[in-house]
Formats: structure tokens, sequence, C-alpha cells
């Protein structure tokens, strides 16, 4: 299997606190890999370290076997950040036209991506005028637009109805079949079953790696949530 | 660098503004009221005054309004996180900054035509040289000081921050240039530090064109230029791909 994301030994420190604490995984292409974890626990500072924005202290992050933050990945990773990062000031179609202006991409495309996030009818719309939920897809669209090879979501899902949701899973995991690698984080545990893979982080450790149904199985518990409580209370012991 | 994205960089920056409806009214309006203003101070004293302060106050205009409006719009570009996402993109740090210059270079010309048209054609302003020199001064003006405002929005974490750069780095130069107190008649010390100071340059520069009819500027301007692609390399070296 060709690598996605590897990640060894990786330590970062912010503000002179170490928040990762010597962390090795990978993402594999075709998966949508889900990051779980309370709030707080470090999952935006590791997405940085991938995505290569954020300076790490030890270890290695390599992306398609570059290392993270590397000129030519920049056209390859979609990032979408918690924070929708986009202009308020301009329409949904302003701000993905700019994008695929400074991609390179093509105008159809804008379309296309539009048409992912379920946003056409929005698209003469400012950003300002748009719920937070419409806000967090247009962040999305332009993530889209250069058809990244692997894509990064910072909660995604936050705020949005239980319909929207399940379409956007939908939609990570299309991206996914088309042999894109989808690394998803979210506080919200009951979203673990839809990824297939799982990284549960905990105060800037990993205390799980493993498919959902491995994960059950290994604790033996009901549910992922049950399941990341008993293993915060078997690393406490 | 490309120019495909330097424009799409300026041609964005255009489409705020038009959107934002009051600013561009501001923009366009207010160096034209500031001129009448001026002008009407004036009325009873025709010997002194609207003459000499014109053409001065016609290179600040550009300069403090661009070095305001360019610090506090990359602030916001910093703080909603486009940048770090344009950042995270194949863009080059040149295309952002010569993106903003041309968006902003365009307006100040615009700003600028406005009110010199209106100063020579309504106020009477006598101006000895050619007047398409004024306004290359007035675009050079805005540029430095869009150059400067996104210098100093690298240091500035919020918008009340980013607008106390101005009485800190625009008001000492405005002392200095020479509108209240010529360089020359300065304390020696002083009249050094007007010399390294940019906007002397730039001042000088505007009351050559409308005191000579055939002004000796590019020098001046040459210098301002300088200045104004110093602060552009400083500028490119705070937006960092990377942060702690």
């Amino acid at each position: 299997m060709k690598s996605g994301v590897d990640v060894s030994d990786l330590r970062v420190v912010r503000g002179g606190a170490e928040v990762l604490h010597d962390l090795t995984f990978s993402v594999e292409p075709g998966e949508v890999t889900g990051l779980l974890g309370p709030s707080g626990c470090g999952k935006t500072t590791l997405m940085r370290a991938i995505v290569g924005v954020q300076r790490i202290s030890a270890g290695r992050v390599t992306v398609f076997g570059e290392p993270a933050g590397a000129a030519s990945l920049r056209a390859r990773i979609g990032y979408v950040t918690q924070a929708p990062s986009v202009y308020d000031d301009l329409t949904v179609e302003e701000n993905l036209v700019f994008f695929a202006a400074v991609l390179g991409v093509p105008r159809d495309r804008v379309d296309e991506c539009l048409r992912v996030v379920a946003l056409e009818p929005e698209r003469g719309r400012v950003v300002r005028a748009l719920s937070g939920g419409q806000r967090s897809r247009v962040s999305l669209a332009v993530a889209l637009l250069g058809e990244p090879a692997l894509i990064v979501l910072d909660e995604p899902t936050v705020g949005l109805d239980p319909v929207l949701r399940k379409d956007l899973w939908e939609t990570f995991h299309r991206l996914a079949d088309e042999d894109a690698a989808a690394f998803v984080s979210s506080h919200a545990m009951d979203e673990a079953t839809r990824c297939d893979r799982l990284i549960l982080l905990r105060e800037g450790r990993i205390i799980a790696d493993d498919t959902p149904p491995g994960l059950l199985e290994k604790t033996g518990a009901e549910d992922i949530e049950t399941a990341f409580l008993d293993l915060v209370a078997r690393a406490a012991s | 660098m490309s120019p495909r994205v330097t424009l799409a960089v300026a041609r964005r920056v255009l489409i705020q503004l038009r959107r934002d409806r009051r600013t561009l009214a501001m923009l366009l309006v207010l160096p034209c009221l500031i001129m009448a203003l001026l002008w009407w101070m004036f009325q009873d004293k025709p010997s002194f005054g609207f003459g000499v302060l014109a053409p001065a106050l016609l290179a600040l205009i550009p300069f403090i309004i661009m070095f305001l409006v360019t610090s506090v719009t990359t602030l916001r570009e910093r703080t909603s996180g486009t940048l770090e996402r344009l950042l995270a993109m194949p863009m080059g740090k040149g295309d952002f900054l010569l993106g903003y210059a041309l968006a902003f270079g365009l307006v100040a010309a615009l700003q600028s035509a406005l009110a010199v048209t209106l100063s020579i054609w309504a106020l009477d302003l006598d101006v000895q040289g050619p007047v398409w020199m004024l306004l290359v001064v007035a675009v050079v003006d805005a540029v430095l000081g869009s150059a400067l405002g996104l210098f100093v929005s690298a240091f500035a974490r919020t918008e009340f921050q980013a607008v106390q750069f101005m009485p800190a780095l625009v008001i000492p130069q405005i002392l200095l240039c020479g509108l209240f107190v010529h360089r020359d008649e300065l304390p020696p010390f002083l009249h050094g530090v007007s010399d390294v100071l940019p906007l002397s340059y730039a001042v000088d520069a505007m009351r050559k064109v409308s005191g000579d009819a055939d002004p000796a500027v590019w020098g001046d301007l040459g210098l301002v230029a300088a200045f104004a692609l110093a602060a552009l390399v400083l500028g490119a070296l705070t937006l960092r791909r990377q942060s702690e």
C-alpha cells in the first residue's frame, strides 16, 4: 500500500508546554481516518503539523513521502480549519472563484464543489449572511477545489443538523473511494462509527488506533464512548 | 509568483471594497472634503496657505488612508485564517503583497484623481508641473502607506492595536515632513531624522511638481519607491507559513 501520512515520534511544544508527546501513526489513502478526543487534547495541533503550518519540536511527519509543508504538497492537500476560513464579505461563488484562481484549477470545479457541499442555491449570497453550518460548508468546498489527495478536516460537522452530517460523511467516503486519504477530527464520539479507522487522542497521547469494530472487541465495550472511557481508566491505573 | 495569482488577489480585494459601499464612498469623498476645508480655511489669507499646504496634503492623504486600510485588512486576513489557508496553497508571498499593492494603488489613483481635479479646477490650486505627475506621486505614496500598513499588521493582534500604529509611525512623519516647519529649519538632529523618513521625500516630490514647470522628482520618487519596496520585503518576512 502506498503511504499517505506517516507520523513518527512527533513532538510539539507550544508556549513552553509539550502538547503532543511522541505520536506515531499513519493515515492511509482510500480510508476515512477519524481523530477523536475531547477538546483541548491536541487534535488541531496534530492536524496543523500534518498540513505543515505547525512547527514541530521533534519527530517526523511525511505526506506522500515528502516532509510535511513541502512546497510540492501544497496543491495536493485540502485543509479545513475549525473556524471557516473564507471571506465573509464575498459571495459563496466569489470565494470559490478566487481560491480556484489561486490554485489554478478550471472554473467548472467551482460548480462541482458547490454541488458536493449542496450550496448551489446559495452561490450568490454573501457568506456573512449564511448560517454557521453553511459557512463551514463553503470552507469545505474551497478545500475540495484542488481535488486533494489528502483532505484534513478539523471538526467539520460541528453545528450541523443530522441530515447534513450524514451527507458530509458520505462525501468523505466518496473522496476516500477515489483513493484520497481523509483525516477527520471530531469530539463527538457518536461519529466514530462512520470512520474506517479511529485514532483516539487524549492529553496529547494516542490511547487507541484501530478500526471501530476492532476497538469494541478489544475493550468489550458496547459503544465507542464507553470504549474511550474504559481506555482512559485503564491508562490511569 | 505568477500574474494569474497576483491579479486574482487584486481583483478579490477590489470586489470586497466594492461591496463595502460606505468605505468606498469615504475613500473617494473624504479627501475632496479635506481639500475643500483647507481651501476654505485660507479664504481670508490668500497670500499664504492653500497653495503651500495643498500639495503636501495631496501627498499625505493617500499615504495615511492606505496605511490604515491595509493594516486593518491584512490583520483581518491574519485573524480570519484566510491568510493561513492561502499560504497553505501554492501562492507566492509576493503574489499576496503585490496583489494588495495593485488593488490599493488603483484605489489611490482614483482617489487622488478626484482630489487633484477638485483642487485644480474648483479650488484654483496653481500647479506648475504636469498634473499627471501629481497622480504618479500620489500613487507611489499610497503604495508606501500600504506597504507599511502591511508590515505593521504583523505586530498587532487586534484591530485596536493596528490603528495605534498610526500615531506611532505616521504622525511623527507628518510632523517632520516639512509641513509645519521647513525641513531646513529643523534642529540639526531632527533634520537628520527627517532625511531618513519616506514621507519627507513624498512631500518634497509633491511640492516640486506643484512649484516647478519641469520638476526633478524622480530622485525623491525613487527613494519613496525604495522605502515601499523595503517595507514590502519586510512584510513578506512576516508572512510565515509555519507558526509556533
